[in-house]
């Protein structure tokens, strides 16, 4: 975490008050909230009563997804149709999948090309095709995975062309590439504390104003009876610093990270000729953050090993309940086979990496690929 | 030296990997999934590989401070161990799949991959002691005698042992159970797995009969005569005397038991219960955990996981180890597995395709 996140975050497990009670402490809580709030609404462009508190992003994307899906079709039964990308995080992938399952909900899943950008066209084609039935179309902001940036000002644009509702996950991109949701004509998006510097156990919705949600959790009637649960001001007081600083600090940190990142990918390639890096071909439509490579022939599972016992610590895809590791639905998407994702790697890179960092992973790279190499099956 | 300590899960390896920690070695856990829809969670002592076993597997080595990673090995097991065991019912036989899981699987796939990222050797929460001795390594029986699982590990080639290691072989069940506790491990008091882990049910007529369909079939005496119908051949096994199916009561009055299965002709023969009587047995694709022994020598049989050694004399050979057991032995099934022993040394095992009264 920020330093000055840890710092709001102790300062105000000091004091006692529920933000929802009209007593001194519970009044002192609810200024705490609300100058949070407004921190957050300001770093992303939006207007304090367009956030919704939740407990992070899995919530915020369940409240969107289920939310939007059960308040359009009560407007109208005609709106089963849900068009979401094929690279979604699994926390829309999932509650978009289980209203198709247990809801009646119909899906598009928008294909993607090799770089992980979504296919406008075949969106347009899905939109036009009926666009009354259309419930609301998701596309996250950048994946999480290859860090792809996508091009949310154009699914915007089609959206509209026919008032259809847009849900973006910016879970990834905020605090590493500018966001500001009044002019994205977003109706809503997702934000994470954890991802910003911020706590674990917090994130936001952003709705625009107009935008009716069902709720998924019923209680108190918190957060404009959208969101019930008694709020945590002490995580909601860390998230804001962390935004407020992560905003600060954008066109410096990117800046430092990309660097850092351009010269990891050079060291990589240099080093493993026929790695792959994965992701938008242009490094600038990227987030800065993130490199992500195949090294064909090895496997992603000992690359993780063999990297880890060596102090280097980065991911394959995500596992399954059982902790199986699966190949990545991103990378098959893209169009690669299952053993090419299996042999996918991502690096991540924050606001802790450094250049020592980078070329601690060249040095050590060279063994370990041919390592996890004789050890594919 | 670098140890894969394979955890299912259960105390057993837990403990087996918490000990090779504390023998200085540098060690990663591995949890072998070997399922590719694993259930939620274990019903009692049976099943495996389910999602608790995975939690519990990793909850001991983050207590014991090592590294742990989940191997998705569910598709070698469904070939070499899960089709093999289908396979060899279909063909009349009786496998041990737990033999095959060691050979191909903890000592083969495991074993290879280990090797290739740079570990010296596998550790498991096997009962069995391996000795360093003038001829290279041996293979003995676990000083637990309840608990000795040297029968399951016979088929470990010199190859193959030569990267085993067992850090339970000295000890007592019971005490490794106070290992645990002492340690903290969590699992210290979960129940032993018994049964064949991948049919959870412990229904393995059903789970074969859903796999291999039910034809039926004639029961036949020893003289051939037809005296019932069978519901699927391979549901029986050699030495079987409950639920064979005969309708009426045999003509001498004694009870009739499974003598053979037949799957080309899809009969099922049934005798009297000295028919069962085996004296000699042959065992094809013997496999060595140590020097091969030339020519005739005393030992022990054993033919189960927990069967009580039987005095022999027999031969070992590059393809097959004979057995002459002293006094005849009951119910013995073609694919068993045939183990010999000297003393408490593993000399081999061998797949029984043979037998003689």
């Amino acid at each position: 975490m920020a330093p000055v996140a840890i710092e709001a975050m102790v300062r105000e497990f000091g004091h006692v008050g529920n933000a929802s009670s009209l007593h001194a402490a519970g009044r002192e809580a609810r200024r705490v909230v609300e100058d949070g709030r407004e921190e957050i609404a300001h770093a992303v462009g939006a207007r304090p009563n367009d956030v919704i508190f939740t407990s992070g992003g899995t919530e915020a994307d369940n409240l969107a997804i289920k939310g939007l899906y059960w308040s359009r079709l009560k407007a109208d039964p005609k709106r089963k149709r849900i068009l979401a990308s094929a690279i979604e995080h699994h926390a829309v992938l999932d509650p978009v999948q289980w209203l198709a399952d247990s809801e009646g909900a119909e899906v598009f899943w928008i294909p993607v090309d090799s770089n992980a950008r979504i296919d406008l066209a075949a969106l347009r084609n899905e939109v036009e095709r009926n666009p009354e039935s259309i419930s609301f179309i998701t596309v996250m902001s950048a994946n999480n995975e290859v860090g792809t940036i996508q091009p949310i000002a154009e699914v915007v644009a089609i959206a509209n062309e026919y008032g259809i509702p847009v849900h973006s996950d910016c879970v990834q991109l905020f605090g590493k590439a500018p966001f500001d949701f009044e002019t994205s004509g977003l109706a809503c998006a997702t934000l994470s504390g954890h991802k910003i510097g911020g706590p674990v156990g917090v994130g936001a919705l952003l709705v625009k104003r107009g935008i009716d949600l069902v709720p998924v959790l019923h209680g108190g009637g918190q957060e404009r009876d959208v969101r019930s649960g008694t709020l945590d001001t002490p995580a909601i007081a860390s998230f804001a610093a962390a935004a407020k600083s992560v905003v600060a600090q954008m066109g410096t940190e990117d800046v430092r990270l990309r660097a850092l990142r351009d010269d990891l990918v050079a060291q990589v390639v240099a080093l493993i000729p026929d790695a792959r890096v994965n992701g938008d071909a242009d490094s600038s439509g990227r987030l800065p953050g993130l490199a992500h490579f195949t090294f064909p022939g090895a496997e992603g599972n000992a690359l993780l090993l063999l990297l880890d016992a060596k102090g280097v610590q980065c991911s394959t895809g995500s596992a399954c309940s059982a902790g199986v590791p699966r190949p990545s639905h991103v990378l098959l998407a893209m169009g690669m086979s299952e053993s090419e994702a299996r042999s996918s790697l991502r690096f991540s890179l924050g606001r802790t990496s450094t250049q020592a960092d980078v070329d601690a992973v060249a040095e050590v790279i060279v063994p370990v690929v041919e390592r996890a190499r004789l050890a594919a099956r | 030296m670098r140890v894969l300590a394979a955890m299912s899960g259960g105390v057993d390896s837990a403990v087996a990997a918490a000990r090779a920690v504390d023998a200085g070695h540098e060690v990663v856990g591995v949890h072998l999934a070997l399922s590719a829809n694993p259930q939620a969670y274990r019903s009692g002592a049976r099943g495996c590989c389910t999602i608790e076993d995975s939690r519990d597997a990793r909850r001991a080595a983050d207590l014991i401070g090592i590294p742990f990673y989940i191997w998705d090995m569910a598709e070698e097991f469904r070939e070499e161990v899960v089709e093999d065991f289908i396979a060899e019912y279909a063909a009349g036989n009786t496998p041990n799949p737990c033999l095959r899981c060691n050979e191909k699987i903890k000592f083969e796939a495991v074993l290879n991959r280990a090797i290739a990222m740079d570990f010296d050797a596998v550790a498991t929460g096997h009962y069995a002691r391996i000795f360093d001795g003038p001829n290279g390594r041996t293979l003995h029986r676990a000083v637990d005698d309840g608990k000795d699982q040297s029968y399951v590990l016979a088929v470990l080639d010199v190859d193959q042992l030569a990267h085993a290691y067992f850090p339970l072989g000295d000890t007592t069940k019971e005490s490794v159970r106070e290992e645990a506790a002492r340690r903290g491990l969590a699992v210290a008091q979960k129940p032993d797995s018994h049964d064949i882990c991948f049919i959870p049910s412990g229904d393995n007529a059903g789970w074969l009969r859903d796999r291999l369909g039910s034809e039926d079939g004639p029961i036949v005496d020893e003289e051939g005569e037809v005296i019932g119908t069978h519901h699927g051949a391979f549901t029986y096994t050699v030495g079987q005397r409950k639920g064979i199916g005969i309708g009426q009561p045999t003509i001498d009055g004694r009870p009739r038991y499974v003598l053979s299965i037949e799957p080309l002709s899809n009969t099922v023969v049934v005798g009297a219960r000295e028919a069962l009587a085996v004296s000699g047995i042959v065992g094809e694709r013997p496999r060595y955990p140590g020097v091969r022994p030339i020519g005739e020598r005393r030992g022990l049989a054993q033919v189960r996981a927990h069967g009580t050694p039987q005095p022999c004399t027999f031969e070992c050979t590059e393809s097959t180890i004979t057995a002459n057991l002293d006094e005849p032995l009951l119910g013995l099934a073609k694919g068993q597995a045939l183990v010999v022993y000297e003393g408490d040394q593993v000399v081999g095992s061998a797949t029984i395709s043979q037998t003689m009264r």
